[in-house]
This record gives C-alpha cells, structure tokens and sequence, in this order.
C-alpha cells in the first residue's frame, strides 16, 4: 500500500440521465480526504452516500465483482473507456493513478447499440444475442468423450486461451468511432476456432455473428486500433484478421 | 428426524442404481413443463441448458445484465475432477475420501460418493464444449495440486477457471436460449416463492430496470442462487451476491441447514480502510510456492526485507510438517488469526500475514512463477501498489464461502416439494469446510449430471395441474412483496443502508466470524436484533420502486441479512463442538485444533422458519449423519 501519499481532493463531473429516452446532464461534485489506495468505484459509493444524506438522488452505475473479471462495470473516465489505466477495468482502477486537484468526467459507454438505461449503466444485451447465434460449440450435456481423446497444441490452446479472455465488457464498442463490435465477435470466433471442437462449425460460426452484429445496427472496423487500446484483457487485433478471413470464405463457400 | 432419501446399497453403486430408478419423462412431453431456473452461476447456467436440451422448456433468471457475469465468474484457481491423468494415485475413492475428510466429517457421504463420480463427466463436458484448460506441450490436460491435496487433480485455466467454465456453460444456455428452447430474463431478482398446497409452482420476481412486479408459474423451481458471504459485509462475494431468493424460501417452509458454517479463505489482500467495499481473493494456488511468515518476535515492524531469516516464522511450515503452507483452509485461516492476537501481524495496520515468494523466484526463476501466477500478480499490484516479485504479498483471511444453505435430500430437493436447490445456494456436499476447487466441481455436477435425473424422478412422479399466475397464491405473493418494498421506501430514516449493512458485518466478524463463544455468540442475537429492530424505523433509501434502484435493491437484501445473521449465530451456539469452519473456543484440543463432538453433533442442523412477519424466530431439526464407508477418526494435517 501506498503507505505515505496523502488523501486527495478530487472534482467530479458525473453523468445523470432519468431513462433512455431523457436528457442526460453533468453535475459536479467534490470530494474530499480521498485516500489513493481506494478503488474508482468506492469513490463512487462514497459519493452516493454524501448525495444520499444530501437528500439528492445516487448516480446509478452497474458493477459486481470489483475483481475485473465478470465485465459489469462500464464507465467512459476522462474521456477512455475504464479510464487511463493500460489493461484495467473501472472497478481495478485505483485512486493513486489521479492527483490532489484533478477534474475528473464520468460518462457511460456510449454507442448507438448501448441505450442508456439510467445515469452510467448501459444496455448490452445486443452482445448476448450475438452469442446466441453461434458463439458456441453444439454439443449437449452427456456427449463428451475422455477430456483428453484429442490433444491440443499449447500454443494453440494458449492462444485460444486468450481470446476467451474477453470480459464482454464492451469498452471495443465505446472506444470505436464506429461503435464497431468487431473485437468482441472476432475474440469469441478465435476462442472457438483454434480449438478441434470448434473447429466443425466455424463458418457458420462467423457468418451467423456476423450477420448479427450486423444487424443490431454495430458499425463497421475501419482498423484504427482503438478497441485493443481500451481493452482491458488486451485481446489483439489479430483476432480481427482471423474473423475476417473466416467470414469471406464463407460467405464465398455460401454464396 | 429430516429424510435425506438416500438410495439403499453399497455407496458406489448407489447414483447408478438411483439412475436406473428415477422415473422418466417421455421426451416429447418434456416441452409441456415449464421449469423456472433461478441464477445463472456454474449451477444455474449447466442446469437450464441441460434441461432445455433434454426438452423441457425453461425460463432462467439473473441480477446481472449478462447471465455471463454470475458470481462464478470470478472464480480462480481449479475445478478438481479424479481423472488421476498425472497418475498420482488419485481415484474417486480418494477424492470422495478427501472431500470428507476435509469437510471435519460433517458432510452427506451418498452425496459426495457421487459428486465425485461425476467429477470426471465434468472435465469432458467442458473440453468438448471448448474450455480452454491449462495443457502441457504434449497438448494432454495440466493438473496441479490445490490446498488440502496431496495429489494433482486440479484442472485450470491461469487464475480464471471459474471464468472459463462459466463461459462454458453460459454458452451452452445461449445456444438453447438461440433455439427458443430457454427464455432468459436479466435484471431479475426474485423476491419470493410462490406455493401452491405446499408445492412450489412460481417465484415472484422485481423488473430492476422498471421495478415491476412479475410472476412466473412453472411445474418446478430450481434455485442456483449462490451463497450468503455477504452477510459479512466485507467478502470475496460479488457486490451482488445475496441470500434473499433462499431466505425467503424459508418462509415459505425450506429448511436452512447449518448457516453457520462459514468459510473463511486464508488468503486476501488485507483490508485497507473504512471505505473498503470488498475483499480480492488471492488464489489459493499461490500456496503451492509461496511461503506464509511472520516475525517471530511481536510488535517487529522493519519491512520484511530487513528481517533476517532466522527471526522469521513460517508458522505453518513449523506447525504442520507434513501439509506446510497447503493445509485446510480453516487450518490456514485459524493459525493468522493467533498469529495477528498474539500481536504479531504486519503491514500498517498489522492485521495482515506475508506470503513470500522469494525462495520460488530462487528455485524456479521469475519466468516460470510468472507463467503461473502473472495475472494475480498483475492484480495484486493493481490493488495494494506494490510489486509481489520483488516485496511480500500482504494477506489476511476473508469470508469467502457458505457451505451452509437450504437442506435438500439426495434428490438436491428441499422440504418444499418441487423446490430444487443446486450449486452454493444449497448445503450438501462440503461439510464444515470446502476443500479448494470442490464448489466449481459442485455447481457444475448439479447442474450437469443430477438434476437432469432427479428432476425427471420428481415430475415424473407428481402430479402437477396446470397453475396460472392469475391463481390467487400468485396474487397475493405479487401484494406482499409490493407491501414490503414500499414500507422499506416509506422510513425515510437516517441512517444508509450501507451503514447497517456495514455494523451487521462488524458483529458477524467479530463475533460470528473465525472463533466463536458463548458468550459472543450470545451478544451477537442481542445486538443484531437490534440492528434489525432499527433498520426498520430508521434506513434511508433515496428514490422511488419504478427504476433502477441499486439502493433499495440493497435495502432488501440487507433486510433478509439482518435475519440470517442472527440464524447464524443461533446455530453457531447450538452446535456446541468444533468442526471445521466452526470453531468454538470452547472445544479445542491443548494444541488449539478442533475438537468435534462425534456423539452428540453427527448431525445436520436444519432450521424451520416459526417466526411471524416481523418477528422470526426458528426450530431446530437434524438430520442424522452416517459413515459407513469412511471412518471417522481427528483430521490432522500435522
Ligand atoms: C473470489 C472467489 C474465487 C473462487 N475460486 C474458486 C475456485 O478456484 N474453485 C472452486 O471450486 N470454487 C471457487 N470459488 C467458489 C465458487 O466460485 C462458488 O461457490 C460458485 O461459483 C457458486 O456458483 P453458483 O452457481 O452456486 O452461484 P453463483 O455463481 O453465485 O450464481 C448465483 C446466480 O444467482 C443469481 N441470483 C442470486 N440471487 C437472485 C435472485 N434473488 N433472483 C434472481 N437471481 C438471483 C445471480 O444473478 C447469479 O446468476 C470461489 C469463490 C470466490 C468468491
Ligand atoms: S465489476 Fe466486474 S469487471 Fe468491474
């Protein structure tokens, strides 16, 4: 810990918006005696509970495991999806990473396909539905054979390991200018695809989701990078290559 | 006396006799039962896709915006299965034996016998659905060796095994969601159980988006809700993790069983201040190669660097020879504590213990502990700012798993009649302790490869007319629960709802937490009674029920805390021995180990719920426990 750095005074300018279909606006904030070793969510708690008290309603955020693993938390800090630190969700970023003083702006992850519900939380079911058209093996319960009836490559068991890294947070999707999903499709079709089981069903695979994705309105890659930048599993844009070369031969092979 | 309906004969062919028995329902009738899956965790999410794949049709629940981002999600280390692949001499007599074992016998040897038969169902199950575990370079499954285990039958996948797995089954739940065969709705919570002549036949659940009130009828209730860690406030649980769904199914006649056993991990990232909100688990795993110290003299507080070898304690190591740094948890957890009240905790605010990897680094190099360890390296950096490569990991234990939950028999029912409990949410295999990468193996046995089975048995046995949610049981479910919320929003008190939230986990800890005693035990009723008697004069939710409201959602939540609580206590001074993650001071050996009391405690406790509305109170039941197979004798890891 942080042992000798002093508590801080930080200006928050937080993002508050009734429903979807309301006008959202920023209220300012400050808070004071902030400790560098709390996280940017117990900012957050602590800030509710001073509006609380205050009689002014909290700002809804979505969160869970506060480990950077189950992909609930979703803030747009400063301008960057999860905020300045390299490979961290909002929930693992730490006070020490601001200074005593800073204005810091808190806004949801913004995408046509991410409706506002309330305040920071967003709607991201458009990513289940795109699972739920192929981001899967089809095998069903009871069908296996012996776990190790087929081997598999460690670097390519590796690789796949990565891929499947993904937190489906969408921080890809707030941090393209396209709001293109690209990155989250192509992590789950390389996951699946470096793997024997996956292997049967991999055209399919990547043109149903893509076709989906497609259709819950996502825009297109245009390769600026920006999405692996925020990512905070830092899944590669080479995935993005490989989901490319899987869609084109087969929609040449459906066509 | 409870009926746990064990199958009769010799425990290793009992789960295959049972199979063979179980009624069946014909395949295409299956799509005329409605079954209400709650939670989408290892539990929840294998059991709705098994389910619908078999044919029945499913409605699945969850909190969470995703059925992906279920607490088990957040799971670290491994998932044990007795493949015996490292040909190590494991076998599912031994992994039956140490689960027994490590619960302090105070588990349902049928149950666990078969836990561990499927365990290896499970390793396939998960490849062939495209788990990326860990493997070696001949491209066979890695295995390592997990607290409490003297063989390697540990499966993982770097520190996110949990998440890996989860994936897996949430996968396996969209692909049926895809075909039309699951419905699936998010930001649910149910808020009751809906009984029809005393068998379950609905829940009613809150929209947490627009706050309205649903009911949803089914032929049966399969509840995968997870456990009550949170109880203690602070805890490796998820922020939304909650004891609501099976505390209110209490009150609608499921029995509790043992709510006070509690598991407490040895090894978390200490508390750093006041406006902590959760705890990080630092993998169990981690013991494989670190080494946990103290100063040997009190009050030494030079930076561990400094402090030469020889004033060192690796207390474990001195305590335990033969299991060192992998003994139980409880063991683990227990022996920090005394080390931090005999005063000789570390870090700033010396209620801490060091988990030192240096001599690893020594012996394997930085390279190859970074290969196994390098995210919760990453993470424990993230956290506390400093670097475990180069300074001593800090750690301290943690409230992290209930073993206790809602009784169910053989067949994972609960003395409510169609009312199935999978997963942590119910008591049955783990005893007083849970070994390490047992729970995974858990959820997923449940959900997988019994109740596909038992579930078929019940409604193949019953007799189930169809029940609309305009029945009159529904109707006043739907009043009671609106009742309740709005009296919760109407106090308009003082005092936060985390604020009491915050007071309910001080008591827990102190008091209902790694040592227990009469006396505290005592004090811990009187003062949480209070606490709930204040709760509902005086909390202050912000807001209105008709939108995302995280606080009242909490407030509700703490409500049914603020009464399991005192459960847990109550059990905690009942169950006068030792046993596990139960630790009386009054009943330990010269050595300060658990002393079970074998004659009068071989039992579950199972708590009715006798309470009005306001006032709970319970009667205590048992259901007595038989060791054929497995002796029992004093755990020692010594
Ligand atoms: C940090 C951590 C690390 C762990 N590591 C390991 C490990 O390495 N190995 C191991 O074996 N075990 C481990 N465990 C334990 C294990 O992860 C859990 O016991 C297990 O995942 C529980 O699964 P579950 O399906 O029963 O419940 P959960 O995963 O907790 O799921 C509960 C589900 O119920 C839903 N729910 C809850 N209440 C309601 C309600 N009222 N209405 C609607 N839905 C509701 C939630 O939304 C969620 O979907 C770990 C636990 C923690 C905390
Ligand atoms: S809250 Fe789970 S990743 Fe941030």
């Amino acid at each position: 810990m942080s042992e000798n750095s002093k508590n801080m005074t930080i200006h928050l300018k937080l993002w508050k918006q009734d429903g979807p279909k309301s006008k959202g606006a920023f209220v300012s904030h400050t808070v004071k005696d902030v400790s560098p070793d709390m996280s940017f969510l117990e900012l957050i708690d602590v800030v509710n509970s001073e509006f609380i008290k205050k009689d002014k309603r909290p700002v809804e955020f979505d969160h869970d495991c506060r480990e950077g693993i189950c992909g609930t938390c979703s803030m747009v800090i400063n301008g960057e999806a999860h905020g300045p630190q390299k490979a961290t969700t909002t929930c693992q970023l730490h006070m020490r990473s601001f200074c005593d003083g800073d204005t810091i702006t808190v806004e949801p992850f913004r995408a046509k396909t991410f409706r506002v519900v309330r305040d920071l939380v967003v709607d991201r079911s458009s990513f289940d539905r795109i699972i739920q058209k192929g981001g899967f093996v089809s095998v069903n319960t009871g069908n296996a054979q012996d776990a190790n009836n087929i081997p598999i490559s460690k670097p390519d068991s590796d690789r796949s390991f990565s891929a499947a890294a993904c937190i489906g947070c969408g921080a890809c999707v707030a941090a393209c200018k396209n709001a293109s999903a690209s990155l989250f499709v192509a992590a789950k079709i390389t996951h699946l695809s470096l793997l024997p089981q996956g292997q049967l069903e991999h055209r399919q695979r990547a043109l149903n989701m893509v076709d989906q994705m497609d259709k819950e309105g996502f825009g297109a890659c245009t390769n600026t990078g920006a999405c692996s930048l925020a990512c905070p599993k830092e899944i590669s844009l080479d995935s993005i290559a490989l989901m490319n070369r899987e869609y084109l031969k087969s929609s040449v092979k459906e066509r | 006396m409870l009926d746990a309906k064990i199958p009769n004969g010799p425990i290793k062919s009992k789960w295959e006799q049972h199979r063979f028995n179980c009624k069946r329902v014909n395949p295409a009738n299956r799509r005329k039962y409605d079954i209400l899956v709650v939670g989408t965790g290892l539990a929840g999410a294998s059991a709705a896709a098994s389910l619908a794949e078999m044919g029945y049709k499913v409605k699945s629940f969850c909190i969470q915006d995703s059925a992906r981002r279920a607490h088990s999600i957040a799971a670290q280390g491994g998932i044990n299965a007795a493949k015996n692949y490292p040909n190590d001499g494991d076998s599912v007599w031994n992994l039956f034996y140490d689960t027994v074992k490590g619960g302090d016998y105070r588990s349902r040897e049928s149950n666990v016998y078969r836990l561990s038969e499927v365990s290896n169902n499970i390793i396939d199950q998960c490849v062939a659905q495209g788990v990326p575990f860990a493997r070696e370079y001949g491209g066979m499954l890695d295995n390592r060796s997990f607290g409490g285990a003297q063989v390697s039958r540990t499966f993982y996948a770097k520190g996110q095994t949990g998440q890996q797995l989860l994936i897996g089954a949430y996968q396996a739940l969209s692909r049926q969601i895809g075909k039309g065969n699951v419905e699936m709705f998010h930001r649910r919570e149910m808020l009751d159980l809906v009984t029809v002549d005393g068998v379950a036949r609905g829940i009613t659940t809150r929209n947490l988006v627009n706050g309205e009130i649903e009911s949803h009828s089914g032929h049966a209730v399969l509840l995968c809700t997870g456990g009550y860690g949170n109880v203690f406030y602070l805890s490796t649980n998820a922020m939304n993790s909650n004891a609501t769904a099976a505390y209110r199914c209490t009150k609608k006649g499921a029995y509790f069983a043992n709510p006070c056993y509690t598991q407490i991990h040895p090894t978390c990232i200490p508390v750093s201040g006041e406006y902590q909100s959760k705890l990080t688990l630092m993998s169990e795993s981690l013991r494989n190669d670190g080494r946990i110290w103290v100063p040997k003299n009190k009050g030494d507080n030079r930076p561990p660097l400094e402090i030469p070898e020889e004033e060192r304690d690796y207390y474990l190591e001195r305590i335990y020879p033969s299991f060192g740094n992998l003994v139980p948890r409880d063991v683990a957890s227990r022996q920090a504590k005394f080390r931090v009240d005999e005063g000789r905790g570390v870090g700033k605010t010396g209620i801490a213990v060091y988990l030192d990897f240096s001599d690893a680094i020594a012996r394997l190099g930085k390279k190859a502990v970074s290969a196994k360890y390098s995210n919760l390296f990453e993470m424990y950096e993230k956290i506390t700012g400093e670097d475990p490569y180069t300074v001593p990991m800090k750690i301290y234990p943690a409230v992290h798993y209930t073993m206790g939950g809602l009784w169910v028999d053989y067949n994972l029912q609960s003395t409510v009649p169609g009312l199935h409990v999978l997963g942590e949410a119910n008591f049955s295999d783990h005893g007083a302790n849970r070994l390490g990468a047992s729970a995974l193996m858990q959820g997923l046995a449940d959900g997988y490869f019994v109740i596909p089975y038992t579930l078929g048995n019940y409604i193949g046995s019953s007799d189930l007319p169809e029940i609309s949610t305009d029945h009159e049981a529904f109707k006043l479910s739907r009043k009671e629960v609106e009742e309740s919320l709005s009296k919760l929003l109407n106090i308009k008190g003082e005092k936060l709802v985390d604020e009491y939230h915050r007071d309910l986990g001080a008591i827990m800890w102190e008091r209902v937490g790694m040592s227990r005693n009469e006396e505290g035990l005592k004090k811990a009723i009187t003062e949480i009674s209070a606490l709930r008697e204040d709760f509902w004069k005086n909390v202050k939710i912000s807001g209105e029920g008709t939108h995302l409201n995280a606080e009242l959602e909490k407030a509700a939540r703490v409500a049914d805390f603020l009464e399991l609580g005192e459960l847990m206590a109550r059990d905690a001074l009942e169950r006068k021995e030792s046993c596990g993650g139960h630790f009386r001071e009054e009943h330990q050996s010269q050595d300060n180990e658990a002393k079970r009391d074998d004659e009068n405690f071989c039992h579950v406790a199972a708590w009715e719920y006798t309470g009005s509305k306001n006032n709970p109170s319970w009667s205590r039941h048992t259901e007595k426990l038989d060791f054929e197979s497995v002796k029992l004798v004093t755990r020692s890891y010594k």
